[in-house]
């Protein structure tokens, strides 16, 4: 009976990341044989020489299961999203960037010509003196030579392309991601279209490990290293700011397990539309100030709101790039 | 065109709102930029609807509450102060000007107050000109 079942395709791909979600799936060490021997790899550009032509040749619908991993910054990302959007019957963002624009999304506090300013003309490691900058055509002798088009603003895989599901983190839990991938081979029931799957509904600190009293409130905001951290109490309650409040469980409380704070690459927990807003709340409700200028002097220590509390989720978020 | 500012002011149920009726029933004149939304409490306010404001078009954002002490609820202005302190932090950071975000303490009795608190940042919004969030938004990609 298991031989009649025909193989599961696999493709795996990555926009703009930094490859550690594709290395999540490589986690999958030993297990690696029992995907194989469910899934064809079809497509994975950091294990496999497959080209973007041969996936353009599949039929439509040719591919079971694309996980996407990778924000959108240029129009070679862009391709490959409508592509294997059209290639692919489950579409899944996998991994922060896909989620929420993730790590790369920080570039929205930069323009395109700011950012083309830093790193082609004023780094300190830049000698440019013809002022060279990449096209996105150029004319040679030869023809005309192209290269994908660098945009203005990173976007997360939903605002390009319809995605089935979410499988949050950066890089998402190995043991979550096998999890969704069996319960897929088995043929079991799908959640809901737009899903996110392979974590919690709820946020970090509902089941969180470390110790919580009632009394959160601080005087002062610590960086980690500025505290002799207990290993046990709340991190909030000794003044750091973590970002459990506002960030989705699922990812077995890596960070806390490591005694380093939230960082929030979850992204927000069911019915949440901004991380950072919610953030901003839970930090607000915790300061142990009434005054104006003492509130101000708390929040002094707090020296980059926007890139601390929309580390993982700037282009999600409401105000989703810097206002020129 | 002249420019007309369009300005969202969230009320606590207990003294603001109270306050802008009064000088509605006063029959005190003020600018008609402004778009109340009674709210049973300033530490209602989630930094999302004041965020969510300004994605929307919103030019300015007006909170008004009991003044410290006052509140129905014990503790819920002092929650929107320190909310509102780290809100303004944050768009300026993101290129918004901190003049578009303002808190002011009105209670039942200022109607005057409130007319002219309202006129006064309808003035300060005009100066700044529009907010440019939704401009931005739209250059894409």
């Amino acid at each position: 009976m298991e031989e009649s079942k025909p193989k599961l395709k696999l493709a795996v791909y990555w926009a703009s990341a930094c490859g550690g979600c594709c290395v999540s799936v490589l986690d999958v060490h030993e297990k690696l044989f029992d995907v194989v021997a469910a899934a064809d790899l079809v497509f994975w550009p950091i294990a496999l020489d497959i080209k973007y032509r041969d996936v353009e040749n599949m039929p439509d619908k040719h591919i079971d299961l694309t996980l996407f991993n990778g924000a959108i910054r240029n129009s070679e990302n862009e391709h490959m999203a409508h592509l294997l959007r059209k290639k692919s019957k489950i579409l899944v963002a996998y991994g922060s960037c896909s989620h929420l624009g993730g790590i790369p999304g920080l570039a929205n506090f930069s323009t395109k010509e700011e950012i083309f300013r830093r790193i082609y003309s004023e780094s300190e490691s830049t000698v440019n003196p013809d002022n060279i900058v990449p096209l996105p055509e150029y004319e040679v002798k030869e023809g005309i030579l192209n290269i994908p088009e660098f945009y203005n603003d990173v976007h997360s895989l939903a605002q390009v392309t319809d995605v089935d599901y979410f499988i949050p983190g950066c890089p998402p839990q190995t043991e979550r991601l096998l999890e969704v991938f069996t319960s897929i081979v088995s043929g079991a029931e799908l959640p809901p279209k737009g899903s996110v799957i392979g974590a919690e509904t709820k946020t970090q600190c509902d089941e969180c490990i470390r110790k919580k009293t009632e009394n959160k409130r601080i005087k002062k905001i610590y960086r980690p290293w500025e505290i002799n951290d207990d290993g046990v109490t709340c991190f909030m309650e000794q003044g750091v700011l973590c970002m459990g409040p506002a960030t989705r469980a699922g990812c077995g409380y890596r960070c806390i397990k490591g005694n380093a704070p939230c960082r929030g690459c979850y992204g927000p927990p069911d019915g949440v539309a901004d991380p950072g807003a919610k953030m901003m709340s839970s930090v607000a409700s915790i300061i142990d100030e009434k005054e104006p200028e003492e509130i101000s002097r708390v929040l002094e220590d707090l020296a980059d709101p926007a890139g601390l509390f929309y580390r993982f989720s700037l282009p999600v978020s409401l105000i989703r790039r810097k206002v020129v | 065109m002249e420019f007309k500012p369009r300005i969202i002011a969230f009320l606590c149920n207990w003294c603001s709102y109270t306050g802008a009726d009064l000088a509605g029933t006063s029959r005190m004149e003020y600018k008609a930029n402004v778009r109340a939304v009674r709210v049973m409490c300033s530490g209602r306010i989630e930094p999302t609807f004041v965020l969510r404001a300004f994605t929307k078009g919103a030019d300015g954002v007006l909170i008004c509450g009991c003044h410290p002490g006052d509140c129905h609820y014990q503790e819920g202005n002092y929650r929107c102060l320190r909310r509102f302190l780290l809100l303004q932090k944050y768009i300026r950071q993101m290129g918004i000007e901190s003049e578009r975000l303002k808190l002011e303490w009105i209670s039942a009795s200022e109607g005057k107050q409130f007319a002219e608190l309202v006129n006064s940042f309808t003035e300060t919004i005009s100066e700044l000109g529009p907010c440019k969030i939704m401009e931005t938004m739209k250059i894409l990609p």
